[in-house]
């Protein structure tokens, strides 16, 4: 048996991230020849309905009072204990914050190892996986050798695409066994974020480092994202420079975006903050230094200072867009 | 009134890498022969949320790290910033498998006199493994929230805030807790000079290791392939406008 965690958005349907275990539960199924059970949280909804699409025919439902309001590390003690009772070859999840945390927990209570970011999985003797290192600049090649194999997945994990649908969705509640003497932390508080475009989501980003030089000299990039449609993004430097707020920043330890085009204004191109915009569809570089990595890097390049180019490309659109 | 918090960090000892990464001989590690090293900016933010928390309640902050004598560079550098004292678990390598990392602290921390808090930042900037502060917390049964990007600290309990599940999450735990925490929970400072200073005289306790393994093992690190073509140049200075602005009316980003 292959677990696949499967992760519900707050309509009950699956992740996106969801999906891609999904698929790679089954491709690992049919190698290993075993079942795919997916595991969830809650009441069923659409849930069986999607998982027959997907071609999987098992589906457990873990309900206790107790997961309702706690953070993963409680989904992840409920994980351990589906694993003692059902013995499978593997677990699989997305690799998001959440879906990790509850893997870890369930794997510190297994005892066992947990592969986290893994873009493959080589069952074997001994099995072995491929996970992203340092934000994904580095591929990993590791043994996994455990009795039950964890591992969460990041996005692109290997998938087969088509699938005959499953005829019949078995669904199995189960009442987990939590430790009621265990301290746990409890949700309090929810407040949904205002929504509107983020920087995660923007088309478009117009990111400014070091050679920007100030707080104020984001102005100029707060108006050619505005023209373009776009957010304004930063490196590290900006934000450890108090010119902008951490939740602009591009990177390893800020948000990993993939717009369809990154302009990227006085950053020399680190791979901390390189992890962050390597997954931009083009990248338009903009340095005094033409051979900063970033300019290397770039679809597009331009050598100069920030303040002479951004001021005449804003000048040009506008002449551009006429009176 | 808050209780006294007594803080432990948990932070690792990490290559400063550049824009270029060199591998070792037998690709089972990066070259660090040319490098400096650091802490991650999670952990830096989990130092600075430690020294304040010490100062606002009269509490102590503490840093620890598994690793072996050099690593003692970055206890420093958590000492220079205002941690009052260092543990150095002993190991072999800066960087052990997750769970002998996880092992080494959790044994520690049955050593050490009592923490209210132990903070860990939310993945390592070189494996990322994303799982230590997990096990820890495990192990020692108690409550842990990841992610967390605000810290409050009430009477025997501590408000955990987080961005999760499209919004933001309050987590409420009892003491003793455990946090994973992410850059941007507050701006860390630099180090004075007197507090360079008072670092380099510090004490370290260390503590030995345990004889911990673990079934995750590296076998090699090699480079993503990356499929970029080659750079065009558009031009030099204000100049090169027009031809910025031809390619993004070609991208549909401008009319
Ligand atoms: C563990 C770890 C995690 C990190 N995480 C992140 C992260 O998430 N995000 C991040 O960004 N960084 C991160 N960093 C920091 C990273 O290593 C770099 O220090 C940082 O990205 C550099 O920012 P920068 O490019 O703005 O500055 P610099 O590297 O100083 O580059 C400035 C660039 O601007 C150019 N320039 C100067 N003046 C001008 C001008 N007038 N006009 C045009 N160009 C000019 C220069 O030629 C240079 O290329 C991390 C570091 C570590 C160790
Ligand atoms: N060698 C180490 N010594 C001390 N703390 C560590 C070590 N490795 C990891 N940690 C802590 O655990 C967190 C998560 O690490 P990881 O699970 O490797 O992503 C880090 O941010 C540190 O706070």
């Amino acid at each position: 048996m292959v677990l696949a965690w499967i992760e519900r958005d707050a309509q009950g349907s699956p992740t996106a991230a969801a999906g891609e275990v999904l698929a790679t539960a089954r491709d690992l199924g049919g190698e290993l020849g075993a079942e795919v059970t997916a595991v969830a949280l809650g009441e069923p909804g659409d849930l069986p309905d999607d998982l027959a699409k997907q071609g999987v025919a098992h589906l457990v439902l873990l309900q206790h009072e107790l997961l309702a309001d706690a953070p993963p590390a409680t989904v992840g003690e409920a994980l351990a204990g589906l694993v003692a009772a059902r013995g499978p070859a593997a677990v699989l999840a997305a690799a998001t914050p959440e879906s990790t945390e509850a893997m870890a927990w369930a794997s510190a209570a297994l005892g066992v190892p947990l592969a986290t970011a893994c873009t493959e999985i080589r069952p074997g003797e001994p099995w072995e996986v491929t996970r992203e290192r340092a934000g994904g600049i580095l591929l990993e090649d590791a043994v996994l050798d455990a009795p039950v194999r964890l591992a969460t997945l990041t996005g692109g994990a290997r998938t087969t695409g088509e699938t005959a649908p499953a005829p019949e969705v078995a669904v199995d509640v189960v009442v987990p066994d939590l430790d009621p003497t265990l301290p746990r932390a409890r949700l309090v508080e929810h407040r949904a974020r205002s929504t509107g475009m983020t920087l995660a989501t923007a088309p478009v980003v117009v990111s400014g480092g070091r050679g920007v030089g100030s707080a104020e000299g984001y102005a100029v990039l707060e108006e050619l994202a505005g023209l373009l449609g776009g957010a304004v993004g930063c490196s590290r430097v900006a934000t450890n420079n108090g010119w902008r707020p951490h939740a602009d920043q591009v990177g390893l330890t800020g948000t990993r975006i993939s717009p369809d085009l990154y302009v990227a204004c006085g950053i020399s191109g680190a791979t901390q903050h390189w992890v962050g915009c390597m997954s931009a569809r083009s990248i338009l570089a903009v340095n005094t230094d033409p051979e900063a990595a970033m300019m290397r890097r770039a679809t597009w390049a331009v050598v100069g200072d920030v303040h002479e180019v951004l001021p005449a490309v804003v000048a040009e659109i506008r002449r551009r867009a006429g009176p | 009134m808050p209780t006294t918090m007594d803080v432990l960090v948990c932070i690792k000892r990490v290559p400063a890498v550049g824009a270029e990464i060199a591998l070792t001989a037998d690709a089972t590690a990066i070259d660090t022969r040319h490098l400096g090293f650091t802490i991650g900016p999670h952990e830096e933010c989990a130092v600075e949320e430690a020294v304040r928390l010490a100062e606002r309640t009269g509490g102590r902050a503490g840093v620890l790290t598994v690793g072996p004598p050099a690593t003692e560079e970055q206890l420093r550098y958590a000492l220079s910033m205002g941690a009052d004292h260092a543990v150095r678990v002993d190991a072999p390598v800066a960087d052990p498998e997750p769970e002998v990392t996880a092992a080494a602290i959790a044994g520690a921390l049955g050593e050490l006199p009592p923490y209210d808090l132990v903070l860990f930042g939310e993945a390592s900037a070189d494996a990322g493994h994303a799982q230590v502060g997990f096990r820890v917390a495990c192990a020692l049964r108690r409550p842990v929230v990841g992610g967390v990007k605000g810290i409050e600290v009430g009477d025997g309990r501590v408000s955990l805030r987080r961005e999760a599940g499209g919004g933001v999450e309050v987590h409420d735990a009892p003491l003793p807790a455990v946090a994973a925490v992410l850059e941007g929970l507050n701006l860390p400072r630099y180090p004075t000079i007197k507090g360079r200073l008072r670092a380099k005289k510090a004490p370290v306790r260390v503590l030995a290791g345990p004889a911990a393994t673990s079934g995750l093992r590296t076998r090699r690190l090699r480079h993503r392939p990356e499929a970029r073509a080659e750079t065009v140049l558009l031009g030099q200075g204000a100049g090169a406008a027009p031809a910025v602005v031809d390619v993004l009316a070609e991208l549909g980003v401008v009319r």
